[in-house]
């Protein structure tokens, strides 16, 4: 492998070629691209936040407080929404997928590079929609749409909030495919599957993911809309119809929906891991191909969300069945992650507490989620904020975590700079302390009987409601922090060199920040993924030689 | 991209088959078969998809991923439709007294 | 006979290595396309799996009011229009550059009749009240399921139809590159991608056609 290090910043790279509003809109450049998604993504992230902000203030007080309990409706569907759809779904993909899987495999750009503006537009446009929405009163169904409340009898944004989720679909349909061909048609010479970094099999897992089940997404969402503005009857029971048939197709989606979420988050763990550990991942085909079986199996468990709402109970005994397999890879990337761990010769920064994060939390979740998928322990625990807790656990704990962990890894790549270590290893500590504080007392919450969705709840739980309100207060300084510093390095961080931590990986192979066609030259590969034994030779031997990296 | 040419004559053959099966499944559509009657027309249904398939949409020359792709779909699609269905034809299974 | 063509047509884009590659991948992306459309529709073959399972006799009766003549001779007419895409395709493939244009000229012809034919047919059903909303009337004892069949055959014919439209308007590009000589043997991947376009449209009325047509055939 080429490896070429340089100590000083190209003159010339992605971000300073050209300037101007029109060289970053009409860009193809998939880093720009990335870019614009790390704008989009975070204003969500924070609008979608604020959401939690007042739920979390309204719920200090288990009687009436701050808004009427039609507004609570609308706090909870939105914090939802824009969370799952405007921020979860596209934060990695759209930022770490689009800059780095080129990067990764030693390719120009992506295969589609128009088509990859066009999802950052598609997305943009759905996010427009859904602002009207917000400020046209928003929308109060829950971001899961049943209906016949959604369909028939909501007075709230129904139709406006289903179109910008339709559109965000096809620009998530859009990236999946685009990354899939980028992956089968782009790779460098000698970059066979098994060479691949784990993050290009986890983002492949999931655009597989993305191809696959959005479509149904989106045709669900169409026959709510057709529902409501046409007045004919495919869920209604007044017209014969069955509303739990929506509940197949919406979850048929949303279920693998989680996957897309938490499943990018893994391949950056599993980045960050035998970087910060420096050594080979343990296990990489099981590691890889538990990607591949977590997207497949990811499918066929949908029904899990349907136990108590009227399915057959056989239906429901083959669900939690699958529901149980499904369990399996993710464990087994644990348990690698782990092993990798062990006789290794760690290190503390930032992206690997994030890491380290991850894994704990990331395992509680699933944990948990063993206990939601026991048809008896479902009776009892849905609904409540039991769940809640759980898929937190995997969203925040584990998804949020990676793609935290991400940002700050590959930093110095993106942005040429490093960030502060001592801030940034500040905020990854709070964000752990304020998540748990958050979420741990809703397991109680939940267990004790409190349920979700609800904007009154018995003066007995107000002591842990207060609890999880204040970690949600340390969540937010831990989170904010991050915007604060990334935003500070652009300008006055350190440069940062073409491989800073040091790691492997094509991305490391050209300058930090690249040149906008990735590399001088089309890279040849020859090393296994992760050579951390093959690194440390060549940094000892001074193989690897500084020198200023031309224009 | 398939570089094998196909010749008018084969897809005229396809076209003339794909137009005698749509006349088959009307006919056998006319006649009570009970149960059969849906099962006929899925089966002819999916030999015209498999002809256009691979003749007209040259699948039968083309990479092995392409098939890959297309059978990807299918399966999901089955899946879809077999675990929802599973639902609805299994809810009278259990009746409580 | 194969015509020269200015160089750059055929342009290999910035990120692809060869031509071969760009081929490879623009097949391959209209492919995986082509897959998300068969699990858009896939809900709505769903719903109506799970709705004909649940009402067996009434679908079946319910369906014998639609134009079966019509829906079978809709059915030829798509087919015919594979064929001459088909036909466009190979024009193309051997710089046949008047073939490449009349059919695909005869496709979107075809394409056309077939809109045309269902259009009346939609017309005829609101003249009949099979329109669901709240001028629907349909006699007992089926009147709710109806109302539920109907619905199902406007969603998915009308999502086809809308299909065939986006089809159209490919066709009618292809048609003006074609006729100023974009296309040959060295270049007509467009025209293939646009053939497996449309031929997918084409696969969805197969099975649309016996699901939606046939089911009350054989009753009397």
């Amino acid at each position: 492998m080429e490896a070429v290090e340089s100590s000083a910043a190209p003159r010339v790279h992605y971000l300073n070629i050209n300037y101007g509003w029109k060289s970053w809109l009409l860009t193809t450049d998939h880093k720009r691209i990335a870019l614009l998604y790390l704008v989009s993504i975070t204003l969500f992230f924070f609008l979608g936040g604020l959401f939690a902000v007042l739920i979390r203030i309204k719920l200090l007080t288990p009687g009436t407080a701050l808004v009427m309990p039609e507004t609570y409706n609308k706090l909870f569907t939105m914090h939802g929404i824009i969370m799952v759809f405007f921020f979860l779904i596209p934060s990695i993909p759209g930022v770490l997928g689009n800059f780095l899987i080129p990067l990764m495999i030693g390719a120009r750009d992506v295969a589609f590079p128009r088509l990859n503006l066009a999802s950052w537009y598609l997305f943009n446009l759905a996010g427009l929609i859904m602002l009207y929405t917000v400020v046209n009163g928003g929308v109060d169904t829950g971001w899961t749409f049943y209906p016949p409340y959604s369909s028939a009898f909501a007075n709230t944004n129904v139709a406006a909030a289903v179109l910008a989720i339709f559109i965000a679909g096809f620009s998530s349909i859009l990236t999946g495919l685009n990354f899939v061909v980028t992956i089968h048609t782009m790779r460098a010479p000698g970059l066979t599957w098994f060479r691949l970094p784990l993050f290009i099999w986890s983002m492949y897992a999931t655009s597989i993911i993305f191809i696959l089940g959005t479509p149904v997404l989106a045709i669900t969402l169409l026959l709510v809309g057709a529902e409501r503005l046409l007045h004919i009857g495919v869920f209604d029971p007044a017209y014969g119809g069955d509303p739990i048939l929506f509940q197949h197709l919406f979850w048929f989606y949303s279920h693998p929906a989680v996957y897309i979420m938490v499943l990018p988050s893994m391949g950056v763990i599993s980045e960050l891991v035998p970087t910060f550990a420096r050594k080979q991942i343990y296990g990489y085909k099981f590691v890889a191909f538990s990607s591949v079986a977590i997207a497949v199996l990811g499918f066929l468990v949908w029904g899990h969300h349907l136990f108590v709402s009227g399915q057959s109970v056989y239906a429901g005994m083959v669900f939690s069945f699958l529901s149980y397999a499904v369990a399996i890879p993710s464990a087994v990337k644990v348990f690698n992650w782990t092993a990798t761990l062990h006789k290794s010769s760690l290190s503390f920064d930032a992206p690997m507490l994030y890491a380290f994060g991850f894994i704990g939390l990331f395992t509680i979740g699933g944990l948990t989620g063993l206990f939601v998928a026991a048809l008896g322990v479902n009776v009892h625990v849905h609904d409540t904020y039991f769940v809640i807790a759980h898929f937190h656990y995997i969203m925040v704990g584990g998804a949020v975590m990676g793609y935290l962990g991400g940002i700050h890894y590959w930093w110095p790549k993106i942005s040429g700079r490093r960030y502060p270590e001592g801030w940034a290893r500040l905020a990854a500590l709070i964000v752990f302390v304020g998540f748990n504080l958050t979420f741990f007392p809703q397991f109680l919450l939940g267990y004790m009987g409190m349920p979700r969705r609800y904007y009154a709840y018995p003066p007995e739980f107000q002591t842990l409601n207060v609890m999880s309100t204040a970690g949600a207060s340390i969540l937010g300084v831990g989170y904010v922090l991050p915007l604060i510093y990334l935003i500070w390095s652009m300008r006055y961080g350190p440069a940062a060199e073409a491989n800073p931590w040091p790691s492997t990986g094509l991305e490391w192979q050209t300058t930090s920040p690249p040149p906008t066609n990735n590399f001088e030259k089309t890279p040849v590969v020859t090393n296994e993924p992760y050579d951390f034994p093959e690194l440390a030779r060549q940094r000892a031997s001074g193989a690897l030689k500084e020198s200023e990296q031309p224009a | 991209m398939n570089e094998a040419a196909v010749s008018i004559k084969t897809y005229a053959f396809i076209f003339v088959t794909l137009l005698f099966l749509t006349a088959t499944t009307f006919l056998v559509s006319g006649v009570d078969l009970g149960g059969l009657n849906a099962v006929a027309a899925l089966v002819i249904a999916m030999v015209k998809a498999l002809l256009v398939a691979l003749f007209f949409m040259h699948l039968r020359y083309s990479r092995p991923l392409m098939m890959v792709v297309v059978a990807a779909g299918l399966l999901w699609l089955g899946i879809m439709i077999t675990l929802t269905l599973g639902d609805f034809l299994t809810r009278g299974w259990l009746t409580y007294r | 006979m194969a015509q020269t063509i200015a160089p750059h047509f055929s342009q290999v884009a910035h990120q692809f290595d060869s031509a071969e590659q760009q081929r490879d991948a623009a097949t391959l992306g209209m492919w995986i396309f082509l897959a998300t459309e068969v699990m858009f529709f896939g809900g709505l073959f769903t719903t109506y799996s799970v709705y004909r399972a649940l009402h067996p006799l009434a679908f079946a009766e319910v369906s014998r009011h639609l134009n079966i003549t019509l829906g079978t001779i809709n059915t030829a007419v798509l087919i015919a229009s594979s064929f001459t895409m088909v036909l466009a395709v190979y024009g193309a493939q051997h710089s046949r550059r008047k073939m490449l244009v009349l059919c695909l000229v005869l496709t979107m012809l075809l394409g056309s009749v077939f809109l045309g034919i269902k259009f009346y047919e939609y017309y005829q059903k609101f003249v009949e009240h099979f329109v669901p909303g709240s001028a629907f009337q349909f006699p007992a004892p089926y009147t709710r399921e109806a109302e539920m069949f109907f619905s199902l055959y406007f969603l998915m014919t009308g999502l086809h139809a809308l299909h065939m439209i986006v089809g159209l308007g490919l066709l009618a590009t292809l048609t003006i590159l074609a006729w100023r000589g974009r296309f040959s043997s060295s270049y007509y991947n467009p025209v293939e991608l646009s053939g497996l376009y449309w031929h997918f449209v084409d696969l969805i009325w197969i099975f649309l056609y016996p699901l939606l047509y046939l089911i009350g055939h054989h009753l009397r």
